[in-house]
């Protein structure tokens, strides 16, 4: 141990340990002689005989370093001393291996942080392993439906014995729900009710304060309070680090802040991707108990219960759970228990080794586009490695050497891919446009810098083994008396870089071929018939508060009639509506079905229920097929009105005309008054569901969270002042909030879509760039190598023509062997991908096609430049050039 | 490094090196080498620079110490010495050397009939 110590010591006092030695090697030889001397020999004798005892001094001082030092770290700086001065002489080759490597080893640095933390990282919470989501087996409607009542719940948290904890929020919360006043404008604040034990539960820790409320804090009578979001408070309110135990007035209501959330708790990240939440309140479980289904379920396994056992016991009690325990109804509820990460990144799965094995593609063309490179580079080298062999250098002493160079070329290129890698890290984190769960911890941490260690020296071994064995291995004599130019070793040379030119291309004929698909999909998906026109709509969130008491909604009616006439004044302005719930954001549902008929239990799905104001529909652009809109005359309290989509109709009415037939909608009666085309709820990809619009001035519903939905031909960003300020004209309570158009909720809902075409389409550019390089690289190669050749061609009458015409189809053919070659793998890829793919047929004739052509074309390009270079030798010059 | 096959040699050379600084006290590379060759009779015929790749070894081992001074002929010299380690190295590598030349004595004393004599 001491002595490693030691030679480590010894390793970096090289010079002065060396000097140590010259100088008690020359003493040694001095007293030698002179002792001889002193002994009667003539000065040159007793030198003479002095250096013969001593035997051989450059071997002494090789084992005296040796025997001190570390003599593998000292031919390893060797190595590297001597890749630093070639790559350095080569800059061009440099440059290009280093950017090469780079941008392969930093896609795969950035997806591995990707899939490392939605896939394989457990979620950020201690212990998260117990922790599982409950919601129904099968998912009817949206999230009504992956809710339970107050009651189940609360029976549940007694009833049952496999859980330390069972918490849950309320799912219905719409953003910039609450406002933040008394200081100044109102700020929309979004805000979301939590059980008291919910932090408990998951193990957030506060950064001040406490998370958990009390008994008292989650009564009616209880004052409120509320836990703020990390950057919530430091964006609203400064980080003021006393801020706990003040008040905050949310809309006029004082509000005692009792703690802040740590900055790496993010609600949205785990529960509702791409959400933003500021504030959260306790659930007040007797306020809302007979609201029905609201809460969505989080529980924790007690330590050493399986979800298997977990399982058995949830299957045997929701069954029997109260729905409402006042009520007498029991909920029927049927749950699984999912491990909360399977839940949250289970269906991403897929997509995500997808673009995993995209990466790894790339990274694998990198890899032959290298070798291919360094085998270039060995060819040009075979004078320099055979005389080093001359003189005595060890097969294995050279492609530890060329393995050395490769280390660098990778290790350098990794360094500047990891810097790529930290910035796209950086910028996904830190966007909020891809709705992807877990996106905002995304960051190139400690398993990702090992991940990158790993991949770089893997594919230094990859690309620089194979160039490494053939310099090393090259025939000693005739590479000396050659000048390079023989034919005698380009032959096998040529053929073996001809093959991985040729798994360039059909690798990049894969990545092309996936990317289309998947690219065709998206294009699809872009494409569907939403139900409703997102252009040149824009929504802001409508305040509205009645202090007086509306049983008959006519002051709200009124107000809002007011509120539209004055927003349709605006210049641009085409029409203008009000709904509670947009499309493509939250929703909730209810029951309709036909008075009279009757229905298996179960038979009905939930229905998502919009409560809308007269020319919402045409404002958001429904298409109503049948009947008319709802008006503000419809307010009759003992039988309201509602409109129906087209697959509700069909269902309920089918072969009838379902105008003016009386439905019963959420326990009361309404008269179907027109039916719209069915609208795609959730995404432009799931197909629509049932759904139904009723209006907001009957006295039947209520107002709730409003949207203004607003439709002008003028861009958002002009219109939102004009918009705003007539709303608080009307209005001086209404918040700054933004007016976002429509066409953002559509684009969040396609984002995960929008992320993999995206990366995909990147990765299959580079590995198409990469393909063209390697092409272009083997066919310049064998030009220069042809030089000679081609101008004896030329003199004997060859034109230029015929020339470039036998170098194209050289290339042609090696492009046509790798893209049968990579056609047949492509159909095996793509059946892979079947299942991610929208309207597109795996075997999608058209996307073969082009990207075939695509692939072909530029592959013919790469072969073009060094051909016509061909085509441009001059004989005479050729020939003299020996 | 080859370290292996001049095994038992390097052992000879470190533990004649311990022996001469533990009998004479502080010495240089040279007088070290002189003394070695002096006792043995010059019949060890040292490569004298081998020395030094002991000298080295046994240093980083702690069991000698070496110290910059001034030679009987004036001039600047590197001395070494015996550290109590290296004492104690001495008396172990000295019993085991004693233990195997009576074992090789014995072994090579056997006569034809296989007796010992």
């Amino acid at each position: 141990m001491n002595r490693l110590l030691n030679k480590i010591r010894a390793f970096f006092h090289k010079r002065q340990l060396d000097g140590d030695l010259e100088a008690e090697l020359s003493h040694h030889i001095e007293a030698a002689t002179e002792e001889n001397i002193a002994h009667g020999m003539s000065s040159d004798e007793a030198r003479r005989r002095a250096l013969l005892r001593f035997g051989n001094i450059q071997q002494a001082r090789e084992t005296h370093r040796a025997t001190r030092g570390l003599p593998w770290l000292d031919i390893l700086m060797q190595d590297l001393r001597f890749s630093l001065r070639t790559l350095r002489r080569d800059r061009t080759f440099t440059i290009i291996a280093v950017l090469i490597l780079a941008l392969g080893i930093g896609a795969n640095i950035v997806v591995f942080s990707v899939v490392d933390n939605i896939l394989l990282r457990p979620l950020p919470f201690p212990n998260a392993d117990q922790l599982v989501r409950i919601a129904p087996k099968v998912s009817k409607c949206g999230n009504s439906c992956a809710t339970y009542s107050t009651d189940a719940v609360q029976e549940f948290q007694q009833r049952n014995h496999t859980f330390s904890d069972i918490t849950g929020y309320d799912a219905f919360t719409a953003p910039g729900n609450w406002k933040l006043t008394g200081k100044g404008v109102p700020v929309p604040v979004s805000e979301i009710d939590v059980m008291d034990n919910f932090f408990h539960t998951l193990g957030v820790q506060p950064l001040m304060g406490r998370l958990t409320f009390t008994a008292e804090e989650s009564r009616p009578s209880g004052a409120p309070v509320a836990v703020l979001s990390y950057p919530f408070w430091k964006r609203q309110l400064n980080g003021d680090p006393n801020i706990v135990g003040q008040a905050l007035s949310f809309g006029g209501t004082p509000t005692t802040v009792i703690g802040v959330l740590p900055e790496s708790f993010d609600f949205g990240a785990v529960y509702s991707p791409g959400a933003k939440l500021d504030v959260f309140t306790p659930y007040i479980y007797d306020r809302v108990r007979e609201y029905g289904n609201m809460i969505s379920i989080t529980g924790r396994m007690k330590p050493g219960v399986t979800l298997a056992q977990a399982r058995a016991e949830v299957d045997l009690l929701f069954p029997t759970l109260d729905f409402s325990v006042k009520g007498g109804a029991i909920g029927k509820y049927s749950a699984e228990v999912h491990d909360m990460k399977d839940y949250i990144s289970g269906s991403l799965r897929r997509a995500l080794i997808v673009l995993w094995s995209a990466v790894g593609l790339i990274l694998l063309i990198v890899c032959v586009n290298l070798s291919n490179l360094l085998l270039a580079r060995a060819a040009a080298r075979s004078k320099e490695f055979a005389m080093r062999r001359a003189l005595g250098a060890g097969r294995a002493r050279i492609v530890r050497q060329l393995l050395t160079e490769s280390l660098v070329l990778s290790g350098v290129g990794a360094l500047l891919g990891l810097t790529l890698a930290i910035a796209a890290c950086y910028y996904l984190a830190h966007q909020g446009s891809i709705a992807l769960p877990l996106l905002n911890q995304i960051r190139v941490d400690r398993t990702s810098l090992l991940w990158t260690i790993f991949i770089a020296v893997t594919t230094a071994l990859a690309f620089g083994c194979l160039p490494g064995l053939r310099a090393s291995g090259s025939d000693l004599q005739s590479a000396l008396k050659d000048s390079g130019h023989g034919s005698s070793m380009g032959k096998r040379s040529d053929t073996l870089r001809s093959v991985l030119v040729i798994s360039e291309i059909a690798l990049a004929c894969v990545l092309l071929v996936g990317a289309g698909l998947l690219l065709r999909s998206f294009l699809r998906v872009l494409d569907v018939d939403l139900g409703f026109r997102p252009a040149e709509a824009t929504a802001i969130s409508f305040d509205y508060r009645n202090p007086a008491p509306d049983p008959t909604n006519a002051k709200l009616s009124a107000t809002l009639q007011e509120t539209l006439r004055r927003i349709k004044t605006l210049p641009g302005v085409q029409t203008a509506g009000i709904t509670d719930s947009l499309p493509m954001s939250r929703n909730r549902s209810w029951g309709i079905s036909a008075k009279g008929k009757s229905y298996q239990p179960g038979e009905l799905p939930g229905t998502f229920v919009y409560v809308v104001s007269p020319g919402y529909l045409n404002a958001i652009g429904m298409r109503l097929i049948k009947g008319r809109d709802i008006t503000w005359n419809d307010t009759n309290p003992a039988q309201g009105v509602v409109i129906i989509n087209q697959t509700v109709a069909n269902y309920l009415w089918p072969n009838e005309d379902p105008i003016d037939r009386i439905a019963r909608v959420g326990g009361a009666d309404a008269r179907v008054i027109g039916v719209i085309e069915d609208v795609r709820e959730t995404s432009a990809e799931a197909k629509a569901g049932w759904q139904m619009y009723v209006s907001v001035a009957a006295p039947q519903f209520g107002p709730s969270d409003m949207q203004l939905v607003v439709r002008s031909n003028i861009p958002a960003a002009e219109l939102q002042p004009l918009v705003l300020s007539t709303l608080r004209e009307l209005n001086p309570g209404q918040p700054r909030a933004d007016l976002r158009p429509i066409q953002m909720l559509v684009d969040r809902a396609s984002s995960p879509r929008r992320f993999f075409v995206y990366l995909v389409g990147i990765f299959a550019a580079l590995g198409l760039v990469l393909a063209s390089l390697g092409v272009y690289g083997v066919i310049s190669y064998s030009v220069t190598q042809r030089t000679q050749e081609i101008g004896v061609r030329m003199a004997l009458g060859a034109t230029p023509g015929r020339v470039q015409m036998s170098v194209i189809s050289k290339t042609l053919g090696l492009a046509a062997i790798g893209i049968g070659m990579g056609g047949v793998l492509s159909i095996a890829v793509a059946n892979l991908i079947a299942s991610m793919l929208f309207g597109t047929a795996p075997t999608d004739p058209m996307t073969f096609v082009a990207m075939i052509a695509l692939l072909g074309g530029v592959a013919v390009l790469a072969g073009y430049l060094p051909a016509r270079r061909a085509s441009r030798i001059n004989p005479m010059v050729a020939l003299r050039n020996n | 490094m080859g370290e292996s096959k001049l095994d038992l040699l390097q052992g000879t050379l470190d533990l004649m090196v311990l022996q001469t600084l533990a009998a004479m006290g502080e010495m240089h590379g040279y007088g070290i080498a002189r003394r070695i060759e002096q006792v043995s009779g010059d019949e060890v015929l040292l490569n004298q620079g081998t020395i030094y790749a002991a000298l080295v070894r046994l240093q980083q081992r702690g069991w000698i110490a070496a110290e910059w001074g001034t030679s009987e002929n004036n001039r600047k010299a590197k001395f070494y010495g015996i550290t109590k380690r290296g004492r104690k190295q001495l008396v172990e590598d000295a019993a085991y050397w004693q233990r195997l030349s009576s074992v090789m004595g014995r072994v090579l004393a056997m006569s034809a009939d296989g007796e010992v004599l």
